[in-house]
């Protein structure tokens, strides 16, 4: 078998295992165990392929021709490495979540559930795959449409509301800016191939080719800069393993991965810094920063306020790609990986709290953390992460973050990623130490019969919370990945 | 016979029309109706390649050579847009079969067989002929076969909306003769390629622009184009559902052919649009077209009715293509010719499913038909995402090249205009969806499934507009090529 | 001068604009399709006087032998083609209306007038 080949296979392995899932529809055992096994033989496909990326190989996948010039095709380099490894890791600890969050929580239709979620790790994989824009706009609208049955899960009046706003902004921007801008560049530069140095250097006027890295970084909704934000928040209503893999890791990550594909592969950083629009994006990227985070504080549901607490974090790795520095790029790169298993975790130990005490409001987990230490312990862990603060892998992407804005010269930058922190210390460790430290409610019922979540929700949570500290003390592979997307020797 | 396979096309429709009428019986009629239909399939399918293979073909009409006779003249354009119509009809047939039954009472059936066989014939004949009277006669047949089977719709107002249709239809076709005489007093000639040859000589000459004008606005109010739009959505509502979705996907298609035909062919591209100012007119109309009368469609409860809406505002994707006068967008409007046939056809023939089990297409009425008719529903999301541009379908190769149209001679804004008229389409075809997926049928009534014999046609269309999605070469090659003989006619 | 010689146009165009101005204006079925019929009339009339040569016959082939001598002048025929193509013109014409006075009858079945203004209030 060719490399190709196992592209192709690794992308179709989520697909294969959502026809296993609809198969078995009428064996809840067996129905999860098809999506454990596919999730697994998917990572070890993805490792498999980073063995081959770390030698400096680039596997290519040509699929067919769609219209004259514009192919479909594959090709795995570093960037796409690092997400394809995250989402493929996560699936199957997800998964294994799921199987005690659903379950605990009764949800209905739970094999449209696992279908349509392994459905999304497939788009998510071909967006990271992807050897040319056209690619990447196909999976990624892919990846809009397969998770919208997944938000609007429960079939109610507000899922109804949100998965329009959802569907609304992703696809306003998407088909309103972006393909407009990919049309524009395939105008302009005769190719939609990503290519090291970028293509569209030289093709235009400085003045337009800035409009369309415009078009490009809004155009992609799902980066959540603001004000294209909404959706993010609208999208909680799904379960809590939807919001954890998807809107914390596959969909907002494709987003960012986008954002950063383009900026390297696009443009290239060479033109980027020539370009008038990128620090004014930079700046639009460290306002939503501190706009998200200054939301979060007010938002006493905790999924709301992991939901902004992501939009902030997701205009890290934009603001990174804006530096237009190698400093930045790897920082927001690493950034992908950190902030995804640092929230995924957060999410994790929300949705335990939700199944296992019933609780969504922060006011009313306060005492909840003797119940529950290791949820809370895990919580705790993940806060670390998003903050910036060691022993957690999100302080190394912070750090070449801020390395970046230095070399940058942009003074003004660093001080917002501090004081963003800053918010963060406070909205997130909130959480844990009100719930370890404060007596709980008066009319609280917790105390009597509450435990721990189930034993397979909490092996997920255990896994991404030792994942997370682990990252902290070996970053080496991640950040050997972004080196290689920045030129630098593997 | 090979030889003769030019006139067969449209003369075995022909000939079989009578025997359909003749028959008496609704079963027979339909069985004449689809030999007519998968004829005249074959018949496009093999002039096609053969004028991939070689080039034009003229064909002298009963051995009389032009400018004596009436010339068939068969070049790319025509043999694509005659496969258009004879696919969708040999799809369409079938579906009709069990549809029709339901609608038309058996007295009348072997009647509207028999007009449908003229209607394909006559759009057929449009397609290939290059005489432009003829193009008239052609047009008139298929036009009056289209009132009488509008007529035959099961609401009252059928009627109304086809008497309308009559009118605005032969005052269409009534200006076309006006331009075709003025034309033909100036040269001389009534086949295409002298009229070609001999307007620039006399296109200093008034008559010419008055016979242009006239020309003009025949083909855009029998296209639709807006604001001569006014009889399409009534007519597509109220007609019986088989034939709302074969008309949707051919004689407006036909008409825009028409437009390219005179345009670019006759009067040539210089003098439509550098001369003429074509652009200045057809440019802004499409516009309009696209976001207005989307807009209506947002609003539209009657779903069918909607579908129609959004077919005006299609329409107005194709015109706004060839209103570029490049080969890139006359490429544009027709890839989009053919994808629209595809996915409009769809989305009819779901509705006329939707029809044919509940008795309306009211959108309140469709609550929970997800669950109750998953496989319709199911062509209807599907040829949606078509109509709404999402990847991997025929509404983004078609999204792509005008998009592409529009970029290459710097209309950034009309790239976006182009792009809201997506999203608004995305509106339209989301309002069904939620209505049917989120909302719980009502429980008095049990709905089934519709027949495999109209889920089987729709499926097909549906299959089409995402495997020629994906592979959008064939078609865009054969677009391309088409575009260019003509424009290539006038250097 | 020029505008007498041109009548069989001016003609044409009264007529046109009277057919037109009856189908928009009136409200009654029967009198718009009767407005289109003048409509369409007067382009077959703009056709036979396209055709018109002054001076002209009808184009019929007449045997030389026939003529003797006097063949030696060319015979000036009208042009046949027009004429030919009117009388194509006026199937259509009369299939139109055919066609419209049955719709008329069956709308006058259904709701019960044929004004226009009172069908639609009718559909309401």
């Amino acid at each position: 078998m060719s490399e190709g080949w196992i592209i192709g296979l690794t992308v179709l392995l989520p697909v294969i295992g959502a026809m296993a899932v609809l198969l078995l529809r009428n064996a809840p055992n067996a129905r999860e165990a098809a999506t454990l096994v596919a999730g697994g033989a998917t990572f070890w496909n993805v490792w498999g392929l980073l063995r081959l990326v770390q030698d400096g190989a680039r596997p290519r996948l040509d699929l067919l021709e769609v219209v004259p010039g514009v192919h479909l095709a594959f090709e795995v380099e570093p960037l796409g490495m690092v997400f394809a490894l995250v989402a493929s890791f996560l699936w199957p600890v997800t998964s294994l979540y799921a199987i005690g969050y659903m379950r605990g929580h009764h949800e209905e239709n739970q094999t449209r559930f696992y279908f349509f979620f392994a459905i999304a790790i497939a788009g998510a994989l071909g967006v990271a795959f992807s050897a040319n824009l056209f690619t990447l706009f196909v999976f990624y609208e892919f990846l809009t449409f397969c998770t919208f049955p997944l938000v609007t899960h429960h079939q109610t009046e507000e899922a109804k509301r949100s998965g329009r706003i959802y569907l609304g902004i992703l696809l306003t921007t998407s088909v309103g800016l972006q393909l407009v801008a990919i049309i524009g560049t395939w105008v302009l530069a005769g190719t939609l191939d990503f290519r090291t140095g970028g293509i569209l250097a030289g093709t235009a006027s400085t003045g337009l080719l800035s409009g369309i890295l415009v078009l490009y970084v809004y155009g992609v909704g799902k980066a959540a800069l603001m004000p294209f934000h909404r959706w993010l928040p609208a999208a909680m209503v799904a379960p809590t393993p939807v919001s954890a893999l998807l809107h914390a890791v596959a969909v907002v990550k494709a987003g960012v991965f986008t954002v950063l594909k383009i900026a390297v592969y696009v443009f290239g950083i060479d033109l980027l810094q020539t370009l008038a629009t990128t620090s004014w994006l930079a700046w639009a990227a460290a306002a939503t920063i501190i706009l998200g985070s200054l939301v979060a504080f007010q938002k006493d549901n905790l999924k709301a306020r992991l939901a902004y607490s992501t939009i902030s974090q997701l205009s890290y790795i934009v603001l990174g790609a804006m530096l237009a520095n190698d400093l930045g790029i790897i920082g927001g790169g690493m950034h992908i990986a950190m902030h995804a298993f640092g929230k995924i975790t957060l999410f994790f130990a929300a949705g335990a709290i939700m199944v296992a005490a019933h609780e969504k409001k922060i006011s009313r987990m306060h005492g909840l953390g003797r119940t529950m230490p290791f949820t809370f312990g895990a919580f705790f862990v993940g806060s670390l992460s998003i903050i910036g603060l060691p022993p957690a892998g999100g302080s190394w992407s912070k750090w070449f973050l801020g390395m970046g804005t230095l070399e940058a010269d942009q003074y003004g930058l660093l001080a917002v990623l501090m004081l963003s922190s800053l918010l963060g210390l406070y909205y997130l460790i909130e959480v844990p130490v009100k719930a370890f430290f404060f007596a709980p409610p008066e009319d609280a019922h917790h105390g009597e019969g509450i435990k721990e979540a189930p034993l397979p929700s909490l092996i997920a949570i255990g896994i991404t919370a030792t994942a997370t500290v682990a990252f902290f003390v070996w970053p080496d592979l991640w950040y050997d990945l972004m080196t290689m997307v920045v030129g630098g020797a593997p | 016979m090979s030889q003769n396979l030019p006139a067969l096309l449209v003369v075995v429709p022909l000939l079989l029309a009578p025997l359909a009428a003749l028959s008496g019986r609704a079963k027979i009629a339909w069985g004449i109706a689809t030999a007519a239909c998968w004829w005249t399939l074959y018949a496009a399918i093999s002039l096609l390649l053969r004028v991939q293979e070689s080039g034009v073909i003229r064909y002298s009409l009963g051995g009389w050579e032009p400018p004596y006779g009436i010339e068939y003249r068969i070049d790319l354009a025509s043999a694509f847009v005659a496969l258009i119509v004879a696919a969708i009809g040999a799809v369409t047939i079938p579906y009709a079969g069990t549809s029709i039954a339901k609608e038309v009472s058996e007295d009348r059936a072997p009647l509207f067989y028999t007009a449908w066989i003229l209607m394909l014939a006559g759009l057929l004949g449009i397609a290939i002929t290059g005489d432009v009277f003829n193009v008239f006669v052609f047009l008139e047949i298929s036009s009056l076969s289209a009132y009488s089977m509008i007529a035959l719709g099961q609401d009252r107002r059928a009627l109304t909306s086809t008497f309308q249709y009559l009118i605005m239809g032969s005052v269409g076709a009534t200006f076309i003769v006006i331009g075709i005489g003025l034309m033909y007093v100036m040269t001389g000639t009534l086949n295409m390629v002298d009229l070609a040859e001999r307007l620039p000589m006399v296109e200093s000459n008034r008559t010419i622009p008055v016979a242009f004008t006239f020309l003009t606005v025949g083909i855009t109010l029998k296209l639709a184009l807006f604001p001569l739009h006014l009889w399409l959505p009534n007519a597509y509502t109220y007609a019986p559902s088989a034939v709302t979705a074969f008309m949707a996907s051919t004689s407006t298609k036909v008409s825009v052919y028409l437009l390219l035909r005179f345009f670019f062919t006759i009067f040539g591209e210089v003098f439509s649009f550098e001369q003429m100012r074509l652009n200045m007119v057809l440019m802004p109309l499409a516009l309009i077209a696209i976001l207005a009368i989307s807009l209506v469609a947002i609003y539209e409860v009657n779903v069918k009715r909607m579908l129609a809406f959004s077919s005006v505002a299609q329409i107005g994707y194709m015109v706004l293509g060839i209103s570029f006068g490049t080969v890139l967008g006359v490429t544009a409007g027709i890839i989009h010719l053919f994808n629209h046939a595809l996915m409009k056809g769809a989305l009819f023939m779901a509705m006329g499913c939707v029809m044919y089990r509940i008795g309306s297409v009211q959108l309140d009425k469709m609550a929970g038909l997800g669950k109750a008719m998953p496989w319709t529903m199911a062509a209807f999301v599907g040829a949606g995402l078509s109509l709404i541009g999402v990847p991997l379908t025929v509404g983004f190769v078609s999204k792509w090249y005008l998009v592409q149209a529009a970029l290459a001679e710097g209309q950034w804004f009309v790239a976006g205009v182009v792009m809201v008229g997506s999203l608004m389409a995305l509106i339209y075809i989301w309002k069904v969806v939620e209505v049917a997926y989120f909302q719980e049928p009502d429980p008095d009534h049990e709905i089934i499934e519709a027949p495999l014999s109209m889920l089987i046609p729709t499926w097909v269309l549906v299959i089409a507009s995402f495997w020629f999605g994906i592979d959008a070469t064939t078609t865009a090659t054969v677009a391309t090529q088409a575009a260019e003989t003509l424009l290539g006619a006038m250097p | 001068m020029i505008a007498l010689g041109l009548f069989n146009y001016w003609a044409v165009i009264v007529l046109m604009m009277v057919g037109f101005y009856t189908l928009i204006a009136r409200g009654n079925l029967v009198k718009k399709l009767i407005g289109l019929n003048i409509f369409q009339t007067s382009v077959i009339l703009m056709y036979v006087s396209f055709g018109k040569v002054e001076g002209g016959t009808a184009p019929i082939l007449i045997e030389a032998a026939e003529h003797g001598a006097e063949a030696a002048e060319p015979i000036l025929y009208s042009n046949p083609i027009p004429h030919v193509l009117m009388l194509t013109a006026i199937v259509v014409g009369v299939a139109t209306l055919a066609l419209g006075l049955s719709l008329v009858v069956r709308i006058k079945e259904a709701f019960g007038t044929v004004e226009e203004d009172e069908i639609q209030s009718a559909s309401l």
